[in-house]
């Protein structure tokens, strides 16, 4: 490698970018899968972008804060765990192999 | 580096409301799962105390704020004013009547338990949050706990599966439209450096915001409205709303569409017209944009429809574009000194309609009988005349939806146009104005149901429509509140105006 490429400095918008990709990526899983497991991978994809966005910004900004919000999200992430394999076990139990297509009792 | 940490001064008493209902929570999760079960309507009339509690030191805390004026507590995260104070009476009141309609549904579909109770609570707790907080994040946590609360709520029928599967439904877009309102709070924190309301204002006071900062917020603008958006089911991020409305069990959709959106809509109040009043050029149009799609596209899709849940969350979405214009009103507004009439009307609608759809929803209940299946129009044949005077209630509910004078359903539509035209916002305000015509025609069909349609076989076989006690005590004071209140409105008017004039003022 070149010492040309080696010097260009990572700047926190590198990470801000990422972040949004990761977002993407987490926002076009959830609109295109139809696993509800695989939907709710996504969603937690989707907020830990969230949480690289808000470190590369405290990192940004000189701040504390913003590093403390990712232990909260955290937690909140943890506990959407919870309450959703929880709706989902209670799902499959009844209705083995079902996906959101199968799901379709409310309809209108 | 050296920075010691000093715990904040906590005023407890000024948090007395989310700690009564959060006591009681608790006292129902862990005394209910410790001792046999409760005798009948315990964990009701538990619920229902903890609840009115609450709203009795929310008057409290009212007066006390009238007099000694508005004030941030625990370190500036969550504020208490007359505004915080309507919207925790609001919700109480929306728990009480929901834990009248509850109680005999758990007993009727064999559900006893405390969990229903403790969830509750736990979501007012999130929803009150919501209306006092100071801070994004601290909105962030109350939205979540009021979010994670329904989850579970819609999906606690264990025996059908439309009720788990609505469960599921909300939770996955729950999550994803949390996903946006995190990522827009990210960019705001970026572009301002904090994520307190009163620092995000005064943040871009004095100086012109760098390219870089100006795109950030703008960018975190656009994604918090969307979280919001999914949150109050305004169009077109309403499309959860009918699934979920329909398979949640009945007395859970209705503490849905009253403490919920409570709670959505007075964060949304809030953050918009508080952090966000420098943008406010930027986001009213979103909103006007919002509104008139959600009036149009709730009212006319609530009209084809023939199951009576998913009728009452269409109209719920058109009430939803209602509010929506009170925040297009206030948005004119918003960073003054002078607030007008749009928050203060939006309010009003708030509390008005919880109380409304509560009632209804409790008649719905009924109506859905053993099993919770029986919600589609036909099921409301002839129910003026087995049970006329639950017919009249839900007559006068109905009418009230439809905003019909003299009742309180007007008073709350009349208030956000009346907010609308002194802004000189006449479009929204006509086209609000139609689209009330068309909602009319929705409430129509089920009074002819109940009144007009000619008997057939098939209601024979269904099992006679009961009125328990304590259901038919909610549907009394929901239709008694919706009475008084159109009749002499003048009292709860002020009250509202009094509410919002006693805002935290954001720093010098």
């Amino acid at each position: 490698m070149s010492a040309a490429v080696l010097a260009v400095e990572v700047t926190s918008t590198w990470y801000l970018v990422l972040a949004a990709a990761l977002f993407c990526i987490g926002m076009v899983g959830v609109m295109v899968r139809r696993n509800p497991l695989v939907m709710f991978m996504c969603v937690e994809l989707m907020l830990n972008a969230v949480n690289l966005s808000f470190v590369a910004l405290a990192s940004e900004l000189g701040d504390i804060r913003g590093q403390t919000i990712v232990l909260f999200v955290m937690v909140v992430a943890a506990a959407e765990v919870v309450v959703g394999l929880g709706i989902v076990v209670a799902i499959l139990r009844r209705r083995p192999k079902a996906t959101a297509d199968d799901l379709a009792e409310l309809k209108g | 580096m050296a920075d010691t940490f000093t715990a904040p001064t906590i005023a407890w008493f000024d948090l007395t409301p989310i700690l009564v209902l959060l006591g009681a929570a608790l006292l129902l999760l862990l005394v209910g799962a410790l001792t046999p079960r409760w005798p009948r309507g315990l964990y009701a009339a538990t619920t229902a105390t903890a609840a009115g509690t609450a709203m009795v030191l929310s008057f409290v805390l009212w007066d006390d704020v009238t007099d000694q004026g508005a004030r941030t507590l625990v370190a500036d995260a969550v504020i208490l004013d007359g505004f915080s104070s309507f919207a925790t009476i609001a919700i109480c009141a929306a728990v009480l009547l929901a834990c009248l309609v509850t109680d005999d549904y758990l007993r009727r579909e064999q559900l006893d338990g405390p969990e229903i109770y403790a969830l509750y609570l736990t979501s007012a707790i999130g929803g009150v949050v919501m209306a006092m907080a100071n801070d994004l994040i601290v909105l962030f946590i109350g939205l979540e706990v009021l979010s994670m609360s329904f989850y579970v709520l819609a999906a606690s029928h264990r025996r059908r599966i439309e009720s788990q599967e609505s469960g599921l439904k909300y939770f996955v877009l729950g999550g994803f439209s949390s996903a946006f309102f995190l990522y827009g709070v990210a960019l705001i924190y970026g572009g301002s450096g904090s994520t307190r309301y009163d620092e995000i204002v005064t943040a871009f006071n004095d100086v012109v915001p760098t390219e870089r900062a100006d795109a950030l917020v703008l960018a975190g603008v656009a994604l918090l409205v969307v979280g919001l958006a999914f949150k109050v089911s305004a169009v077109p991020f309403h499309f959860w709303t009918p699934d979920v409305y329909q398979g949640a069990p009945t007395p859970i959709t209705a503490f849905m569409a009253s403490a919920g959106k409570v709670g959505a809509f007075a964060a949304m109040l809030r953050v918009l017209t508080e952090a966000l009043p420098n943008w406010r050029d930027d986001w009213r149009p979103v909103v006007w944009v919002l509104s008139v799609l959600t009036l149009v596209v709730g009212s006319v899709l609530a009209v084809v429809q023939t199951n009576v849940k998913r009728m009452l969350a269409y109209s719920s979405i058109s009430h939803a574009g209602f509010i929506l214009v009170g925040v297009e009103a206030a948005a004119h507004r918003a960073g003054e000194a002078d607030p007008g009439q749009g928050v203060s009307a939006s309010l009003l609608y708030l509390l008005l309609y919880a109380v409304l759809v509560l009632g209804t929803f409790a008649v719905v209940s009924l109506v859905a009988r053993t099993g919770d299946g029986n919600t589609d129009l036909s099921a409301f044949r002839g129910l003026g005349r087995t049970r006329p005077a639950l017919a009249l209630g839900m007559t006068v509910l109905l009418l009230a939806q439809a905003g019909v004078p003299l009742t309180s359903g007007f008073i709350a539509k009349f208030g956000v146009i009346e907010a609308a035209v002194d802004e000189n916002s006449y479009a929204i305000a006509i086209i609000a104005m139609l689209a009330s015509v068309i909602a009319a025609y929705l409430y129509l069909r089920i009074m002819v149901s109940m009144w007009i349609a000619d008997p057939e076989p098939a209601d024979e076989a269904l099992e006679p429509v009961r009125t328990p006690f304590s259901t038919v005590l909610a549907v009394v004071l929901a239709v008694g509140f919706t009475l008084v209140v159109g009749v002499a409105p003048g009292w709860i008017v002020s009250a509202a105006e009094n509410a919002t004039t006693i805002v935290h003022q954001v720093g010098p």
